[in-house]
């Protein structure tokens, strides 16, 4: 009986030692994983990554973007850095994404983590261009301009706004960036002059806001509105005969002389 | 080792060990041939790796040669190979697979199928050779064991990564393997993977024999798994064994070499074997041997009749 007894509690005591080596061990791994796996607000993703929860679920860790990219703009995260453990990415002060238009990488992936229904390489959204006002060049009042000019959506994802100045005859140029059309690809913030690039890509999440649904934009024309509101109406065009401009084609109000 | 399945020292047993004390040279470095060819495979796999990603190697044009690494890759543009164990993990986290690493899962399930399932232990993953030094410098240093650990425990590690992988949405042990931390930092650059391997060097050499691969990798469990079906099996030919034990010594899963066991199979017959050839290299009788499993049957039948 005694010895029965002794080998039932023998028995408990190896079933609660398993358990708890189980559960410790369990829990360790768990916290290893949201340690690395945890979405990372700074990771830029190559074109077509699905969003950060499923592109780490989906991701095989394979490399094979990297290896398909011809400008070498991808890379791997080790183990033990900053990045999620073994996921590609891209940095685009060292090398941007050059928009490749038959999008090697994304044909590499073979899990569908990146995703296939990119079609269009000017459609992927692998972040959004933000420009710090105070150190941009353009915005301080000289002709820099150069994130206009090497954007590959110029026009579209950048735009530039004139405006003119009170007490300098020289209109400042404004870079703006329009979310609706940039890839995020950094070209921009590879070509910035500036010693610390007063324009970077940062994943969506971390610039953009969202205004409440129940906000109504009541001078916009689509907008349903509660009052009787006259559209704006445009003058009639002045009438074709009219007579020329007194002042020659090509002399602006620059060329008077004197403030 | 005179408790082999029951048997007890015999005096031809003793033979067979001075026998193997007593070879010469010629007959030691032959002895070696599946080891030199191990690391040939080994080190060729990941070369081939680097060469593709790190100086553009193209087969044919415009194509890589082999691209990816271990957890995923493509053979010149065409042949698509995946690891089972961790599509397995990312299928369970709920995303959907796309169809090429499916084939790729496939072909490579079928090849180790065939194969036998840890002969991707022995030959080709790169953990192996980090294990082997701290196993092989451990017999030479006569460390003792300091503690003792079922080898069931890779099951267990097994069976909860998967079960994780469904609760965490992430693969488990694909974000924390040191096989992928290796192979992925030697083709795609340094992290501080390093320094899991070596810990689990010192740990192998110093606390637990064989202790990761034989006890703890769930990638290894996998394949042990699969490798029960294996068609490339050591045959075992109870003729001329003399029970000296000196198999067992030698290999790094030995309660696979149990030879009351494998007598009745005759072949060790279990998918803990990685087919690493160690044991059929160095017994002295020359009773183990590659062979394939439907042949073996005939070929154990034809010794025992010859030597009648
Ligand atoms: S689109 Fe081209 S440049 Fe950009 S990451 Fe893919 S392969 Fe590289
Ligand atoms: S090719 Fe796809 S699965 Fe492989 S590392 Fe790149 S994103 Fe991940
Ligand atoms: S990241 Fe910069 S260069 Fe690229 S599309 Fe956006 S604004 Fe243009
Ligand atoms: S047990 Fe694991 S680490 Fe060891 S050789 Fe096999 S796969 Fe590699
Ligand atoms: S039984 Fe032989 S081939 Fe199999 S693991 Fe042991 S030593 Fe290697």
């Amino acid at each position: 009986m005694a010895e029965q007894s002794v080998s039932r509690r023998d028995f408990l005591v190896k079933a609660a030692q398993g358990t708890a080596m189980a559960a410790t061990g369990g829990l360790l791994w768990v916290y290893l994983l949201r340690q690395e796996a945890r979405a990372h607000p700074f990771a830029l993703r190559p074109p077509g990554a699905l969003t950060e929860k499923d592109f780490n679920a989906a991701c095989i860790k394979c490399g094979q973007c990297v290896v398909s990219c011809p400008y070498d703009t991808l890379k791997l995260a080790g183990s033990g850095g900053d990045l999620p453990i073994g996921m590609p990415y891209f940095e685009p002060r060292k090398i941007p994404c050059y928009l490749c238009p038959d999008i090697p990488c994304m044909k590499a992936c073979p899990t569908g983590a990146l995703s296939p229904e990119l079609k269009n390489i000017n459609d992927s959204r692998m972040g959004l261009a933000v420009i710090d006002l105070e150190n941009c060049l353009s915005w301080k009042g000289l002709r820099c301009e150069i994130c206009h000019r090497e954007c590959p959506l110029k026009g579209k994802a950048i735009t530039l706004e004139m405006h003119p100045r009170q007490l300098s005859k020289h209109a400042m140029f404004y870079p703006i960036v329009n979310s609706d059309a940039c890839t995020g690809c950094g070209i921009c913030e590879k070509a910035c002059p500036t010693t610390e690039a007063a324009i970077r890509i940062l994943p969506h999440s971390m610039v953009q806001g969202k205004i409440g649904e129940h906000y109504r934009l009541g001078w916009t024309f689509e907008t349903e509105i509660t009052q009787d509101f006259k559209p704006y109406e445009a003058p009639a065009p002045a009438p074709s005969d009219a007579p020329p401009p007194k002042k020659a084609p090509g002399m602006d109000y620059l060329n008077e002389g004197g403030l | 080792m005179n408790d082999l399945g029951g048997y007890s020292v015999r005096a031809d047993a003793l033979a067979s060990t001075e026998k193997l004390h007593k070879r010469s040279i010629g007959a030691r470095v032959w002895s070696w041939r599946y080891i030199v060819l191990r690391r040939i495979v080994q080190v060729g796999v990941l070369l081939l790796f680097i060469g593709t990603a790190h100086w553009a190697w193209q087969y044919p044009a415009k194509t890589p040669f082999l691209s990816g690494n271990l957890s995923a890759s493509k053979f010149i543009g065409l042949i698509p190979m995946a690891d089972p164990f961790a599509t397995l993990q990312i299928f369970l986290t709920g995303h959907v697979l796309q169809q090429e690493v499916l084939i790729g899962t496939a072909i490579i399930f079928g090849f180790y199928l065939l194969l036998g399932g840890r002969v991707f232990c022995a030959w080709v993953c790169p953990v192996n050779m980090v294990t082997d030094l701290a196993g092989w410098l451990r017999t030479k240093l006569d460390i003792r064991a300091i503690v003792h650990l079922p080898r069931s425990v890779r099951y267990f590690i097994l069976a909860a990564a998967l079960v994780l992988s469904a609760v965490t949405g992430v693969a488990a042990f694909e974000w924390v393997s040191p096989v992928g931390m290796m192979h992925r930092e030697i083709i795609f650059g340094i992290g501080f993977g390093f320094l899991a391997l070596l810990a689990i060097f010192l740990f192998d050499l110093l606390i637990l024999k064989n202790g990761w691969c034989g006890h703890f990798c769930p990638l290894g469990a996998f394949w042990s798994l699969v490798g029960k079906a294996g068609l490339v099996k050591v045959r075992f030919d109870k003729t001329n064994c003399t029970h000296c034990g000196e198999c067992a010594k030698v290999c790094p899963e030995p309660q696979v070499l149990n030879l009351k066991k494998i007598e009745e199979r005759g072949m060790v017959f279990s998918g803990e074997c990685s087919n690493c050839g160690r044991c059929t290299a160095l017994c002295p009788e020359g009773s183990l041997a590659f062979d394939l499993r439907p042949l073996i049957r005939k070929h154990n039948a034809r010794a025992e009749q010859s030597a009648v």
